[in-house]
């Protein structure tokens, strides 16, 4: 049940703090949000820039860089995913405890960035995994990585904290080297290719006004 | 310093009997069969001694040509590069492996086979180095479909 606003304000200003478990458990939970500690391209330096003193992610408790996917809530997705790095990305994810998060940084996680039509680059990996925050830019600044963080952030407060703790991802299926690429291409549960734009029905021709 | 190329080309045929060579661009064109001879006198003679090779290299010309490019420089006598060229056939196309004159020649060829395609002879370990096993085809060479071109 949530608390009145106004009469949380003025109980506050006689020194009574009022909460919901919900709030306190999602303030503690968006608070300490540890990232899984992997970079893999140019986005990993934006990365550890913002983990640095003059960013300092750790103002939003994400400063806990984790080195084993086990004790890692988030992961961020920081850079160019090859095909073949694809299947120890998702694998990673698989071993990442629940709840967990993805952050896709940058153009090339999200959808291969300025290699989308070469031969070995992932064309996003939300082929495979889930993502719950894409971050734009190439690389995006550390202003935007924080921003994104903040977003996920936003999320993790907005939901009610036992639908969250329900919440299972479960495992991806992680794709396997085949002749020509990756097979499967893209995960068909979760993710359509978009038709191109050659694909597309042609407009109708508008009515010319003079007959 | 390394000569002019010219006179790089005249000093070789001098050392090398019956071997012809060519001057392209900035290069040094030799015959797939003479590359061995070539290399070793490059390496060993000391008017030259290019005893580091800094990068090897396929180019590919469709229709029928594919070159396997060299630049060689010496560290001990400070100069290079000198940029060797071996015209090859595009279907097929095999030259002598240069591992047993310069080691680091090894990745480097394995490199030239895995995306163009060209096979070494006498390599030690001739397999792909950036695809996987199993992967097929060529990616460098021009006229590679890539398989998800249209997703």
């Amino acid at each position: 049940m949530a608390v009145d606003q106004g009469l949380q304000s003025e109980l506050q200003k006689q020194g009574v703090y009022l909460t919901t478990w919900d709030q306190l458990a999602n303030w503690g939970r968006s608070n300490s949000i540890w990232p899984l500690q992997f970079g893999l391209a140019c986005c990993a330096i934006e990365m550890i820039a913002t983990a640095a003193s003059r960013y300092d992610i750790a103002r939003f408790g994400s400063e806990l860089f984790r080195a084993s996917p086990r004790q890692a809530d988030l992961m961020i997705v920081a850079g160019t995913v090859t095909k073949k790095m694809a299947p120890q990305v998702v694998r990673l994810y698989n071993q990442m405890a629940e709840p967990k998060y993805v952050i896709s940084m940058g153009a090339c996680a999200t959808s291969g960035g300025p290699f989308h039509t070469g031969y070995n680059v992932l064309k996003g990996i939300d082929r495979y995994i889930p993502v719950d925050v894409y971050i734009p830019g190439c690389p995006p600044t550390p202003q935007a990585l924080l921003e994104g963080l903040m977003k996920l952030q936003e999320r993790i407060r907005s939901r009610p904290f036992g639908a969250a703790m329900d919440e299972k991802r479960g495992e991806y299926p992680v794709p396997e080297f085949g002749k020509a690429g990756l097979e499967p291409r893209y995960n068909p549960d979760m993710f359509q290719p978009r038709k191109g734009w050659w694909e597309e029905p042609a407009k109708p021709a508008t009515p010319s006004s003079t007959p | 310093m390394l000569p002019p190329l010219e006179e790089i080309k005249t000093t070789l045929e001098q050392l090398l009997p019956g071997v012809t060579l060519a001057v392209e661009g900035i290069a040094l064109l030799v015959d797939a069969k003479d590359l061995t001879a070539v290399c070793r006198c490059l390496k060993d003679n000391e008017r030259f001694g290019l005893d580091y090779l800094a990068d090897l290299t396929a180019v590919d010309y469709p229709p029928d040509r594919m070159d396997a490019v060299y630049h060689l420089y010496s560290m001990a006598q400070r100069h290079g590069p000198l940029t060797l060229k071996v015209k090859l056939p595009r279907t097929n196309p095999v030259v002598a492996s240069v591992t047993p004159i310069w080691r680091g020649a090894e990745f480097q060829e394995r490199e030239a086979y895995d995306l163009y395609g060209v096979a070494f002879e006498g390599h030690p370990d001739l397999r792909r180095i950036l695809m996987w096993e199993g992967f097929e085809g060529h990616p460098m060479r021009k006229d590679y479909v890539v398989e998800d071109q249209d997703a």
